[in-house]
C-alpha cells in the first residue's frame, strides 16, 4: 500500500501555495520511485501552520508545517514520510496544543478527510445524524432540536428548533430549506472551511431539517467572493446525489430532498435573509419588510426555513449523540459549541472551536498569542463589520449571546478581528459608516442615507468642525439608524460607531492617533 | 482565467436558454454570460428580459444592483483587494497607497492597458492570513509589496 501524504486544497493553504507543495511532492516522489498517494482535505484552521503537510504515523496523524516546495526534498532525505525529523515537523497534529485544547462538535472532520469521499465521511461518523432522523417523525426531530438550545449561528442567535417548528406546523404544497453561506463578515471564514474542507455534514444538516419541516428542495447561497469553496461545495452535491444521500429518496427513507448551490454577487446585503431570498428569486437583492416570516411565508412565497451555515453544521452532531449531550456544552442560554475565528492583527489566526464561554482574552491572547506585529492590542471587533469594538478593560467578557449583548455588542458569526495601538478609532468608525453606505440595499432612508451622513459627520469630527455639536449629531444618528432601519445592516452599523465613541473618545477628540503611533 | 469569447448574440441566447426555466434564473444566467463573455453586454439586457419575462428595467436593475456583473471588460487580469476589518488591521490600506504611488493604479478605476483590473472587496474569508486577494479567482494571502509588486509585472507582461 502507499504511503498516504494528506496536504490541505482549502482557499487559505492555496493561497500560501499548497498546490506548489503538493506538486513538489509528487514529482519528488515520482523521481525517487515512492509510491505516494496525495490526498487533499479541508484545513485544520492553525492557518499560521499552512502549507501543512500530514502522515500517518503509528499513533495518528504527523504534521510538518509551514513546508514550502523548496522544503521537499529535504523532507524526503529525512524520511518523513515515516515521521521522519525536519525543521518543520510538528509532532503529533492533534496534540498541538492549539487544536488539542478545542471541543470540535462541527468541526471534527474538517482537514481530516478527503471531503468529497463519502466513505471517508461515513468512516468518520459522517450520515449517523441522519440515518436517525430517519427514523423519527418529524415532529420528533423539531424537539430534538429544540431541546439542543440550539441558536442560529448567523448572528440573531434565534433558537433553531422553533423556528423549524413554525415551518413544520405552515401548510403548503412546497416549502424549502436555505442554507445562508453568504459569509461577507471580515473577520469570519468557518462555512468557507466547512464548504471546503466538510461540505457533506452541511449537506446532511439540510437534509435534516427537510425532513423535519417536510421541504423537498433547498438552496445553498454561496457567495461569489468564495470560488473554491463554491466548486468544492457543488461537487459535493452531485457526489451525494449519486449515493442517494440526496435525490428522490433520502437514505432509502422514501423522502425526496434535493439542493441547488447558487452563487451570489458581491453584494453583502444578500446575507440578510429576505434579501438572500429575493437574490434567489432572480431579483435585486432588496431587504424584505417582516412580517410575513420567511417561514410561512419566504422563498418563492413558501414556507422556508433559512439557517446559517453553522446551524445546519452543528444538527448532524445533535442528531447522532442527542440534545442533552450537546447542551452539555455552553454556559446559560448559550449553549453547545461555537466555532470561533480569530482575525486581524494576531500572531496565530485560525479556527478555534469551543463550547460558549471563553473570553474575548482567552482567544486573542492565549489562542491567538497577541498582536503579529507585536505591539499592544488596543480594539478587538466582534461580530464582523457590524459587532462592537472593545478596549483591553472589556476582554475578560465572555463570549455567549447575552453577555456580549451586556457590553453593547453581539457575537455575530464569531468572527473577532484584533488591532494594536496603531489604529484610528475614528477612522474605523468613518469606516462602518462608509460601508454601509456602500452595501446598503436602498429600500429604507435611515440606512440608505443615514450611512453617508455618517460618513460626512465623522469627517468633521476627524478635521474638528465643531466637535461637541457634531458628536451629537452623530449619536442621534445612530439612533435613527437603530431605531428606524429595516434590517441588520442599517440597524447594527451604530454598534461598531458607538463602540468606538464610547470607549476610545480620545480618538475623536484630538489630531488623528495615526500620525502620532507613526 | 480562460479568454473571453467576443459578444455575441446567438451564443447569448443559448446560453440564456440554458437556465431559462430555472426558478429564479436571472443571477445564474448572468454568471454564465459574464463567464463566457467577460462582462455583460448591453445587448444582452433584453435578451435576458425576453426569457425571463421581465422588463429590460427590472434585468438592467438586477445587472447593476450587484458590484459582480461587469459592465465592460476587464482591462487585462482582475486582482480583487480586500479592505475590510481584518486586512486593514494588517496594512491592505498601505498597500492600496502602495499601489497607487508605485503603479499608477487605484482600485475600482481601471486604467487601459495596465493589464491589471482591482477592485475593492470586503472579505474573501482569508483573514488569518490577511492581507488577502483573489487574482483572476486564485487566491492571494500574506500579501505584501513585494507580491503585489510581481502581480503587476506579470498583468504587465500579459498586456503586452
Amino acid at each position: 500500500m502507499s504511503a498516504r501524504v494528506f496536504v490541505p486544497a482549502d482557499s487559505s493553504a492555496l493561497s500560501v501555495g499548497a498546490d506548489a507543495v503538493a506538486a513538489a511532492i509528487e514529482a519528488e516522489a515520482r523521481r525517487r520511485g515512492i509510491d505516494v498517494a496525495i490526498v487533499r482535505t479541508g484545513s485544520r484552521g492553525l492557518f499560521w501552520l499552512e502549507p501543512l503537510v500530514e502522515v500517518e504515523g503509528a499513533a495518528g496523524r504527523l504534521g510538518y508545517g509551514p513546508v514550502t516546495p523548496g522544503d521537499v526534498a529535504g523532507l524526503f532525505d529525512r524520511n518523513f514520510l515515516t515521521g521522519g525529523a525536519h525543521a518543520t515537523a510538528l509532532g503529533r497534529v492533534e496534540a498541538i496544543p492549539y487544536l488539542a485544547r478545542q471541543q470540535r462538535l462541527v468541526f471534527a472532520r474538517c482537514g481530516v478527510t478527503d471531503p468529497l469521499s463519502l466513505d471517508d465521511f461515513r468512516a468518520n461518523g459522517g450520515l449517523q445524524g441522519l440515518q436517525r432522523a430517519t427514523t423519527l417523525s418529524p415532529d420528533a426531530i423539531v424537539d430534538e432540536v429544540v431541546a439542543s438550545g440550539l441558536r442560529g449561528r448567523g448572528g440573531a442567535g434565534f433558537p433553531t428548533g422553533i423556528k423549524w417548528g413554525a415551518v413544520r406546523n405552515a401548510q403548503a404544497d412546497q416549502k424549502y430549506v436555505v442554507c445562508n453561506a453568504d459569509e461577507g463578515d471580515s473577520g469570519t471564514f468557518a462555512d468557507r472551511m466547512l464548504m471546503e474542507g466538510d461540505p457533506f455534514l452541511v449537506i446532511e444538516g439540510m437534509a435534516i431539517a427537510a425532513l423535519a419541516v417536510k421541504a423537498t428542495r433547498g438552496y445553498v447561497y454561496i457567495r461569489s467572493e468564495y470560488p473554491h469553496a463554491f466548486a468544492v461545495f457543488s461537487r459535493a452535491i452531485e457526489v451525494a446525489r449519486a449515493a442517494g444521500v440526496l435525490g428522490a429518496n433520502v437514505l432509502d427513507s422514501g423522502r425526496a430532498f434535493d439542493i441547488e448551490p447558487r452563487l451570489g454577487a458581491g453584494a453583502y446585503v444578500c446575507g440578510e435573509e429576505t434579501s438572500m431570498l429575493e437574490s434567489i428569486e432572480g431579483k435585486r437583492g432588496l431587504v424584505r419588510v417582516k412580517p410575513p416570516l420567511p417561514a410561512l411565508s419566504g422563498l418563492f412565497g413558501k414556507p422556508t426555513v433559512i439557517n446559517n451555515m453553522l446551524s445546519f453544521a452543528s444538527v448532524p452532531w445533535i442528531l447522532a449523540n442527542g440534545a442533552k449531550a450537546y447542551a452539555e456544552y455552553g454556559v446559560g442560554r448559550s449553549l453547545g459549541s461555537q466555532p470561533f475565528q480569530i482575525a486581524g492583527n494576531v500572531k496565530y489566526g485560525g479556527l478555534v472551536e469551543l463550547a460558549f464561554g471563553p473570553t474575548i482574552r482567552e482567544l486573542v491572547e492565549d489562542f491567538g498569542g497577541g498582536t503579529r506585529s507585536g505591539r499592544p492590542i488596543r480594539a478587538v471587533q466582534v461580530g464582523g463589520p457590524l459587532g462592537a469594538y472593545f478596549p483591553e478593560s472589556l476582554l475578560d467578557t465572555p463570549l455567549e449571546y447575552e453577555a456580549m449583548t451586556r457590553v453593547k455588542g453581539m457575537l455575530g458569526h464569531g468572527g473577532i478581528v484584533v488591532f494594536d495601538d496603531s489604529v484610528d478609532m475614528a477612522r474605523q468608525a468613518r469606516f462602518a459608516f462608509a460601508f454601509c453606505a456602500v452595501e446598503s440595499c436602498g429600500k429604507c432612508t435611515p440606512c440608505r442615507i443615514g450611512s453617508t451622513r455618517g460618513v460626512e459627520t465623522v469627517d468633521r469630527i476627524i478635521a474638528g468642525d465643531d466637535r461637541p455639536k457634531n458628536l451629537e449629531v452623530l449619536r442621534d444618528l445612530c439612533e435613527v439608524m437603530t431605531d428606524g432601519s429595516l434590517c441588520a445592516l442599517g440597524g447594527l452599523t451604530p454598534l461598531p460607531v458607538l463602540s468606538a465613541l464610547d470607549h476610545f473618545p480620545e480618538d475623536f477628540a484630538t489630531a488623528p492617533r495615526r500620525a502620532a503611533a507613526e | 482565467m480562460t479568454a473571453a469569447a467576443a459578444f455575441d448574440v446567438t451564443l447569448a441566447r443559448a446560453i440564456i436558454a440554458r437556465k431559462q426555466s430555472t426558478p429564479g434564473a436571472a443571477l445564474p444566467i448572468l454568471h454564465d454570460l459574464q463567464h463566457a463573455f467577460g462582462y455583460i453586454d448591453d445587448a444582452a439586457i433584453p435578451l435576458v428580459a425576453d426569457a425571463l419575462n421581465i422588463s429590460k428595467a427590472e434585468a438592467l436593475g438586477v445587472v447593476s444592483f450587484y458590484p459582480d456583473f461587469r459592465r465592460a471588460p476587464a482591462e487585462g487580469r482582475v486582482m480583487k483587494l480586500c479592505r475590510a476589518e481584518s486586512c486593514q488591521a494588517n496594512g491592505c490600506e498601505e498597500l492600496v497607497a502602495h499601489l497607487e504611488t508605485k503603479h499608477g493604479i487605484a482600485p475600482d478605476r481601471p486604467k487601459p492597458g495596465a493589464g491589471l483590473q482591482v477592485e475593492t472587496v470586503y472579505c474573501l474569508g482569508n483573514c488569518a492570513l490577511s492581507p488577502a486577494a483573489l487574482v483572476d479567482g486564485e487566491p492571494v494571502g500574506r500579501l505584501d509589496a513585494a507580491r503585489l509588486d510581481a502581480i503587476v509585472s506579470a498583468g504587465q507582461a500579459s498586456a503586452q
